[in-house]
């Protein structure tokens, strides 16, 4: 099945434009658009050209080993990758239950990575467009530009994010990959003094989150036509929900809609995932496609973060977060709620969330406990998922009794947000790019679409061993000698 | 006995009794000569050569050289840590040494003296052996990417356990290795056991307790509290 736009009919005659590499976005990307002599748009791929390969060189390390190593995936999300794999590894050693000080502390850690994250997304990376406008001079829209046109915006972004690594550096032992959560628990707690010292600046840090969620709102309420339509293409989408309904980053149960908002599942027990989420890949990308089996891969494609999350729970357990979400869904007759801009208010509503949530955790004094470790009664596999900043995040290990990993899966946020970027990119090319003079400007609405998914794409590459592949081998005089395929289940056809 | 005797080394007086060597009287005083294959408790296997000095102007290993009255020995000099960044750097690359991911970091001795010596990089390209872990033993891993042929745990092995489970075998740079005494290879197929010496002797992260990594949080782990070259002392793990 190939998606509008996906593939053109012919390559024949058409110019290719490419976006190379696309800016302001973690980790490598490429978006390729070919166009006619009339400048008609006839294909636009998004292109994940780094490749990682977590899933194969876990295999055969010792399970402890792992939420450290798999962290490294990522410079700016490594808490994530850390937590989730944390949590596979309670599941495989049978912990039910960590102990309060454990989980108070993941949850420490999580949140502080929530907050330097969508900081970081939101100030450095996606303020420059939003500020200064999509087509805006391409030598100010940068973050140095923001300096200089908004410094005190700058300012609280810089100290927002700073906070944030604070929080992960006193909880993991390090601001960017520490080693703080392990198998059944974490290796520390917090000393007085440091939840002192978080203590000083979090009520800063809660009143610049509320006025990062005033000010995006006030973006929209300024652009709103254009916000809305923007990129704007009906979506399903995947979250974790707590067992009442309400938001919870750290743990819940899988809830689904399709793209007419009917709920496909809810509560459902992420430890069988595959019973309900597939992977397709495609030859053109090293990133998967995921779907809902129960749609098939043709139309169960859908998306995760901050935007389904924020639509998706029935509340969010912090007031200020909760009282903004309500304004947020009910803004504009719930039109926002359906737009790919609409990422970046609920971006923010989500920062003033982790930051209501550190306050809380900060004045528990199960924080400084020590009992750290919980255990249980042993097996073969563990799957982890978690609410990272960009969305679902599942590990899934089998472990052998030797202790060493035979299996990883990995499906990552971004991962989940392949078909929905590609299918946003479309949406603007065909809006703004097509029929027109190609300008700087006009290719930067692509990046912003992309932007607004605040993509990781380092994090999500991980097709090894089952791209499709078509080899042939050639003759000098062009005649082909042999020829094998090899389909997106990995086997290999030969052809005679 | 006789402790009034000296030798200089860089320009400090390192009292000796007779028969020690450079390196056990240089640790006696407090002063770290760099090494990774020499341990107090057992005897020198002057192997890694990282411990080189200069006496009286001739390069010799500070483990096996006897100290003497009056020698001038070089130590902690531009030249000598020259030659010993290029000998650690030359370990890194001949083994899979994954620091950020090895339980070992921080506790481990050649990451401590690659930091000790200003190792920025490996500079040399790496080898990728191909190294097997074995996750046989039911409480012990060993992860043999991360040996560096030290042979401290076929010594401890050998003469405390009295075990004899560990030894250097094999030819060249890519075949030498460690081999582990029983019919199929396997630690699992020996009595090794966690209590053994040799359980705990190795200063890199080849011997390992299973499932107690990264129990110890940043911050408070070996040499997060001091670098290896103020932590000079006559008893080691």
């Amino acid at each position: 099945m190939s998606f509008e736009l996906e593939t053109a009919a012919t390559s024949e005659k058409l110019r290719r434009v490419a976006i190379d590499p696309v800016s302001r976005v973690e980790g490598h990307g490429k978006v390729t658009i070919l166009l006619d002599e009339d400048n008609k748009v006839h294909q636009v791929r998004l292109h994940i050209v780094e490749f990682r390969g977590f899933e194969k060189f876990i295999q055969g390390r010792p399970y402890w080993e792992v939420p450290v190593m798999v962290q490294r995936l990522c410079g700016i999300c490594p808490v994530s990758h850390h937590l989730a794999s944390s949590k596979a590894m309670d599941m495989m050693l049978g912990v039910k239950q960590l102990t309060p000080t454990a989980e108070k502390i993941r949850r420490l850690m999580h949140y502080g990575q929530i907050l330097q994250s969508h900081a970081l997304h939101f100030f450095h990376l996606s303020s420059p467009d939003l500020l200064f406008g999509f087509g805006s001079d391409v030598a100010a829209r940068n973050i140095v530009g923001i300096v200089a046109a908004h410094p005190e915006i700058a300012r609280k972004g810089v100290l927002l994010r700073k906070y944030g690594q604070e929080v992960i550096r006193m909880t993991a032992g390090k601001r960017v990959h520490g080693t703080g959560s392990i198998p059944g628990g974490v290796n520390k707690s917090l000393a007085p003094d440091e939840r002192a010292e978080l203590i000083k600046d979090i009520y800063q840090m809660v009143a610049w989150s509320r006025d990062a969620v005033g000010m995006i709102r006030q973006l929209f309420e300024q652009n709103l036509v254009e916000y809305n339509a923007f990129g704007r293409f009906p979506s399903a989408g995947m979250s974790l929900v707590r067992a009442d309904g309400a938001m919870d980053l750290y743990h819940g149960g899988l809830r689904a809609r399709d793209a007419d908002g009917h709920r496909l599942f809810d509560h459902f027990n992420y430890e069988r995932y595959w019973e309900v989420i597939g992977e397709d890949v495609k030859p053109w990308s090293y990133m998967k496609f995921p779907f809902f089996k129960s749609l098939g891969p043709d139309d169960g494609s859908y998306r995760v973060g901050p935007l389904t999350r924020v639509t998706q729970c029935d509340s969010i357990p912090t007031p200020l977060a909760d009282k903004e979400r309500e304004e947020f869904v009910a803004f504009d007759g719930g039109s926002v709620a359906g737009a790919t801009l609409g990422y970046h208010w609920a971006r923010m509503i989500e920062m003033l969330h982790a930051a209501e949530n550190i306050k809380d955790l900060l004045h528990d004094d199960d924080i400084i406990g020590d009992d750290l470790i919980a255990t249980g009664e042993r097996q073969g596999r563990g799957v982890g998922v978690i609410e990272a900043p960009r969305g679902t995040l599942i590990h899934h290990y089998r472990v052998d009794e030797n202790d060493l990993v035979i299996r990883a899966n990995l499906i990552v946020s971004t991962t989940h947000n392949n078909q929905a970027m590609n299918t946003a990119v479309r949406e603007v090319a065909k809006r703004y790019l097509n029929g027109r003079e190609i300008t700087e400007g006009l290719l930067n609405h692509i990046e912003v679409a992309i932007r607004a998914f605040d993509p990781c794409l380092s994090c999500a590459t991980h097709a090894l061993g089952q791209m499709p592949l078509e080899v042939a081998i050639v003759g000098a005089d062009g005649t082909v000698i042999d020829e094998a395929t090899r389909d997106h289940r990995g086997l290999t056809r030969e052809i005679p | 006995m006789n402790t009034t005797s000296t030798f200089n080394l860089d320009s400090e007086d390192i009292p000796f009794t007779p028969g020690q060597t450079i390196m056990q009287a240089a640790t006696a005083h407090g002063t770290y000569i760099p090494h990774l294959c020499w341990h107090p408790d057992f005897s020198a296997h002057g192997s890694c050569k990282l411990c080189t000095v200069k006496v009286n102007g001739r390069f010799g290993s500070s483990c096996t050289i006897e100290a003497q009255p009056g020698m001038e020995v070089e130590n902690r000099t531009t030249e000598l840590d020259d030659k010993r960044r290029t000998l650690v750097q030359m370990l890194f690359v001949e083994g899979n040494h994954f620091c950020p991911s090895c339980e070992k970091s921080g506790n481990c001795a050649l990451q401590a003296t690659a930091y000790e010596l200003n190792m920025m990089s490996p500079h040399f390209d790496m080898f990728y052996p191909d190294r097997p872990v074995d996750a046989s033993h039911p409480d012990i891993l060993l992860d043999f990417n991360r040996c560096i042929m030290c042979a401290l745990c076929v010594a401890a092995s050998r003469d405390v356990d009295g075990k004899n489970i560990f030894s250097m075998g094999g030819r060249g740079l890519l075949g030498r290795r460690v081999h582990i005494s029983s019919e199929s290879g396997k630690l699992g197929d020996t009595d090794f056991a966690v209590t053994d010496r040799a359980a705990s002797i190795c200063p890199v992260g080849v011997i390992v307790p299973k499932r107690k990594g990264f129990a110890v949080p940043i911050g408070q782990r070996t040499y997060d509290l001091a670098p290896i070259s103020k932590q000079v002392k006559e008893t080691m793990p």
